[in-house]
């Protein structure tokens, strides 16, 4: 995250340039304009993503890895080449990036190789990643659903214990508590690198070095860090990350799964079928070496293409000036929703709290649901819901919240009418009350 | 503004303020819990039965406007109806809420229900309408 703090937000130039590219920004909903400020849920894609896996798919669509004819050749190479962009991307080599359907689809290919692993699969190679009754997993009360269930399901089936770093009144991370919490006991950390429903940016090197200091290995969910921040895995020092192709301008359908080398070579697959094998016999089969050992079955094409497209689109503006975007869409975001009578945002809001583009709100005695209802009668269009966090939310106190989320193409005006249309929607329903 | 305003309609309104026959009892004879995943909100409905007929229903729960003001409106009507006559205006309630407002809900079977027609325009909303519904439905099929 250095660039950030130099890197520029994106002029108003710049972003003209970048809404053109962005087909769907010219919709108008409900007889308004749209503002999209649900970035965080799903991103919106440029032309240039549609049209690499049109176009993919018009002249080259074909089996990879597999028939000998041009088009397969052609077909895998791209496939391969967005692999290659994709892990350049997230400071990853090529042979650590494996496709998923999405970052949930990876964080449970880690847990069910682990799974395996304790089950015995993977031989001797596999033996150190062995989880049983002892065996602690941690991960935060801050988790989304997919970085919290598949380890509370991976512990009640080895019998390792599951444990969380609990947040305080505001939704900040109790770090002050992380010492008592990781111990030799500890096998595995898994923690978000930016929150999905506070926006707050966790200290990951650090954390990553306190796990590696008790032997615990790393699982980073980078959903809300890959698209928005400058991300380095290699020096992060991670052990494995998960992060969806949809969320960062590809499609939906790909995702992919981080693990260092070493794990991805010692690890047995999750899935296992067609096309990550060696040899199969009728006792049993020899596995590819990695990536290709985790990705069973025929792959997500034209969408791992479009999301390498995708990346060239995010390279080409700059991760390092679209985080500053945001950073100062936050700021923005924040301060005119604490001017707001009535509204609690989640999580920590302090001068200090690094945070990405994207603030959840309470609005205590008016439902999420109705304010949602509210804001998307004016075009407005956030998320409202608990956002696959349920405890988190129980936490803070509430079952549900509204949240905004902006990326590379939310102009400062868009935010500006969400901070307008909001006191109105307060005020429409304080009134019906 | 219009289509807000249709669907926060002075019953919904009234309901939500003055919502009937909220809080559970004792003594229920079928109960039901449901809860809609995607915005946590939640109704507990109990009812009371002598034989098929209802006596008594009572509800409690949190979430929107819709949900609630859905729960209240019918936890209303149902005392004094057979499972058939309950089992009637629930079929009738979601084929208006599933038809995206191409069938009008049924003013003379579902009184105040009427008042939640604007839901079934979003799709978003039509579970928080439904929620109670269902409720009512499973809570009956416990008989
Ligand atoms: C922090 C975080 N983790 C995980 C996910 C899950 O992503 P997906 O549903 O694409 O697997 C999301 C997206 O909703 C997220 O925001």
């Amino acid at each position: 995250m250095s660039g950030t703090a130099t890197a520029e937000m994106l002029s108003a130039a710049e972003l003209a340039t970048i809404r053109a590219d962005f087909p769907i920004l010219a919709e108008r909903v409900n007889g308004h304009e749209l503002v999209y400020l649900d970035w965080g849920a799903t991103a919106q894609r440029p032309r240039q993503v549609i049209d690499a896996e049109v176009d993919y798919v018009e002249h080259r669509n074909s089996a990879v890895h597999r028939g000998a004819h041009t088009l397969a050749a052609e077909a895998t190479e791209e496939f391969e080449g967005a692999r290659a962009k994709v892990a350049a991307f997230v400071g990853a080599d090529e042979d650590e990036i494996v496709w998923t359907s999405n970052a949930t689809e990876a964080l449970n290919a880690v847990a069910y190789a682990i799974g395996n692993a304790s089950a015995g699969r993977g031989g001797a190679a596999a033996a150190r990643y062995r989880l049983g009754p002892g065996d602690e997993i941690l991960a935060t009360e801050l988790e989304h659903h997919a970085n919290l269930i598949p380890w509370q399901e991976l512990a009640a089936r080895t019998g390792a214990t599951f444990r969380y770093v609990p947040v305080d009144d505001e939704g900040a991370l109790r770090l002050d508590l992380l010492d008592g919490l990781l111990s030799a006991r500890t096998r595995l950390f898994a923690f978000t690198h930016v929150s999905n429903v506070t926006g707050q940016v966790l200290p990951v090197a650090e954390l990553t070095a306190r796990a590696h200091a008790v032997g615990a290995l790393v699982a980073l969910d980078a959903c809300q860090s890959a698209p928005h921040l400058p991300l380095d895995l290699h020096a992060l020092g991670v052990d494995f990350a998960a992060f969806s192709g949809h969320k960062m301008l590809g499609p939906t359908g790909v995702g992919a799964l981080y693990g260092r080398r070493e794990h991805l070579t010692a690890l047995p697959p999750f899935l296992t079928g067609g096309s990550m094998i060696t040899t199969v016999t009728m006792e049993g089969a020899e596995f590819l070496p990695p990536p290709q050992r985790f990705e069973a079955g025929t792959q997500r094409v034209s969408q791992a293409i479009a999301l390498g497209a995708a990346v060239d689109y995010l390279d080409a503006v700059g991760v390092d000036r679209i985080a500053a975007h945001e950073a100062a869409l936050g700021r923005r975001l924040v301060e005119g929703l604490r001017a707001i009578d009535g509204v609690r945002i989640l999580g920590p809001v302090g001068d200090g709290v690094e945070r990405t583009g994207l603030a959840a709100i309470d609005v205590p005695g008016i439902h999420a649901h109705d304010l949602g209802q509210f804001l998307d009668s004016r075009g407005i269009a956030v998320r409202v819901g608990h956002h696959c966090a349920q405890p988190l939310h129980r936490r803070l106190g509430t079952t549900a919240s509204t949240r905004a989320s902006a990326y590379l193409a939310t102009t400062p005006d868009e935010v500006d009418a969400y901070l307008a249309a909001l006191p109105e929607a307060i005020e429409f329903f304080r009134r019906l009350a | 503004m219009n289509e807000v305003e249709s669907l926060y309609q002075d019953i919904i309104v009234d309901h939500v303020k003055h919502p009937r026959r909220q809080g559970l009892r004792d003594g229920a004879t079928v109960e039901s819990h449901q809860l809609n995943p995607t915005c946590g909100d939640e109704i507990t409905l109990q009812l009371v039965l002598d034989g098929d007929r209802i006596v008594d229903a009572a509800w409690t729960g949190r979430g929107c406007m819709v949900s609630q003001s859905s729960a209240s409106i019918l936890a209303e009507q149902l005392p004094g109806l057979t499972a058939a006559e309950a089992g009637e205006r629930i079929e009738s309630f979601r084929a208006s809420m599933r038809s995206r407002g191409e069938i009008p809900v049924d003013e003379d079977l579902l009184g105040d229900a009427v008042a939640l027609e604007g839901a079934a325009k979003f799709v978003a909303r039509v579970k928080c309408a439904m929620l109670a519904w269902v409720a009512a439905e499973d809570a009956l099929a416990k008989r």
